[in-house]
């Protein structure tokens, strides 16, 4: 059992589920595999998820499974490889060190933390790619993530519902 | 059993630091970014990785193409008439030349049997469908669902129906990218129809394409069509590839800047023919022949 350790909530959580992590860190990935063309602002699901997983539960996701995902997503993307694992790893190691901060706060200004560490994320993969002779893609690139940003809140809540649901199950118990 | 010397029990088993591993993955993702980018060395990696990947891929795929189904399906019966429309009339259109290919063709292949030059070699090839454009946005590629089980391979030219759209860059076991003649790293070695003029045509972005190389008094006009002159070896010659839109010639510059926009449905999302690798380019002419015999002389004895 976890305490929820942010100023407001004091609620008791139960342990996260490895199963669960695995299976979100997957689903992120499959939204990831979605083509969707040139809509602008598409947020990298996999490197959300990956940083609110980093932030939660330091000891169970970090540089390790970062490095697999990024290296998975550069044959998916056709991008250069190496290059969303360098970016994820840095994004793992960030996020989990800065995990105690970041909980301390509400959900919102924890979106304000996790904004830069989603943009750093997005400017080490420019940045290899220019080095490498890319074109610069433009602005709207880093729009993903402040959409992603905005999801934060969102993905708290869908992320954390099992670890709310009580111990033993009483059907006199409203929640 | 002594004490001294004895391990305390691993109450707080932490691994390496993370600043070292982080270390460790930063120099391998380099490592990796500098053996992909500079030598090209991990595509046997990439291609285990995207066959295991690929069940995962057409899943993802199923929604978008789900999603084109459902428009399609409420596409209006008028549009679908007029699309009919037009595709008989360009049928009718097309019918006198192809009827007139293939008394041109047998009348071409006794020429050149005449003249005793090789026989050019018939485009054939593999009809694929663009299924997405790949999601990297630093280069212009496009992934078609054929790959190696259907005899495409790296370098073979792509056409539609109005002219060249890329070339296959990387193949996978059940699909391939295609990387677009309006990429930055794209070079198509083509010549101007109206003069023969040769030049490399590149991708500058937003679509468009540029002649570079050519000197600024060079006989170029916008309108002139563009198709490949083959001297790569890779393309046939005579793809119809851009058409030149614009010629800025400024004194100052030693080259005309000349932009091109692309013949091919480039950057649309359609079918498209993977077409046959060309047969190696010819060996020396017959005409030196003669003068190489005692070269081959002198070579023979130093083999045994």
């Amino acid at each position: 059992m976890s305490v929820q350790p942010t100023y407001s909530s004091r609620r008791i959580l139960l342990p996260v589920k490895p199963w669960f992590i695995a299976l979100t860190l997957g689903a992120a990935l499959f939204l990831n595999l979605v083509p969707y063309g040139q809509l602008p602002g598409v947020p990298d699901w996999v490197a959300l998820v990956l940083a609110f997983w980093c932030v939660r539960e330091p000891l169970r996701v970090g540089m390790g499974t970062a490095f697999v995902l990024g290296l998975v997503l550069d044959v998916a993307y056709a991008s250069a490889m190496g290059q969303h694992a360098l970016a994820y790893v840095l994004l793992a190691f960030t996020a989990a060190s800065l995990s105690r901060r970041v909980l301390w706060f509400p959900l919102m200004q924890q979106a304000l933390h996790i904004l830069p560490l989603l943009l750093a994320t997005q400017a080490v993969m420019v940045g290899a790619r220019l080095l490498g002779g890319a074109d610069f893609p433009g602005w709207s690139y880093f729009l993903g993530s402040l959409s992603a940003t905005l999801l934060w809140y969102p993905l708290n809540f869908l992320l954390l519902l099992p670890q709310y649901q009580p111990v033993e199950k009483d059907e006199n118990r409203p929640i | 059993m002594s004490v001294v010397g004895h391990q305390p029990p691993p109450f707080f088993k932490r691994g390496p630091a993370p600043v070292a591993r982080l270390a460790f993955f930063v120099v391998f993702s380099l490592a990796l970014l500098v053996l992909d980018m500079r030598f090209r060395y991990l595509e046997t990696l990439r291609a285990v990785v995207a066959a295991a990947l690929y069940p995962a891929q057409r899943a993802a795929y199923t929604p978008v193409e789900l999603l084109t189904a459902a428009a399609g399906y409420f596409t209006s019966m008028a549009k679908l008439r007029e699309e009919n429309a037009r595709l008989r009339r360009r049928e009718v259109q097309l019918a006198g030349a192809l009827l007139r290919q293939e008394q041109l063709d047998l009348e071409n292949q006794r020429l050149r049997a005449l003249l005793e030059m090789k026989s050019r070699s018939a485009g054939n090839g593999v009809v694929a469908e663009i299924l997405y454009a790949a999601r990297d946005p630093f280069a212009k590629r496009v992934v078609i669902d054929k790959g190696w089980q259907d005899q495409v391979a790296a370098g073979q030219a792509v056409v539609d129906e109005t002219g060249l759209v890329g070339q296959v860059t990387r193949v996978y076991p059940f699909m391939s990218e295609v990387t677009l003649i309006s990429d930055k790293n794209q070079a198509v070695p083509v010549q101007i129809v109206r003069n023969g003029l040769r030049a490399v045509l590149f991708g500058v972005g937003d679509g468009q394409l540029e002649l570079r190389f050519l000197a600024a008094n060079a006989d170029v006009k916008s309108g002139d069509v563009v198709v490949t002159s083959g001297l790569d070896g890779v393309y046939l010659p005579g793809l119809p590839v851009a058409k030149v839109a614009r010629v800025d010639r400024d004194a100052s510059f030693a080259f005309a800047r000349i932009l091109c926009v692309p013949l091919g449905g480039v950057e649309k999302h359609n079918q498209v023919l993977v077409l046959g690798s060309r047969p190696p380019v010819a060996e020396l002419p017959v005409e030196q022949r003669p003068e190489e015999k005692p070269a081959k002389g002198r070579k023979a004895p130093r083999k045994e």
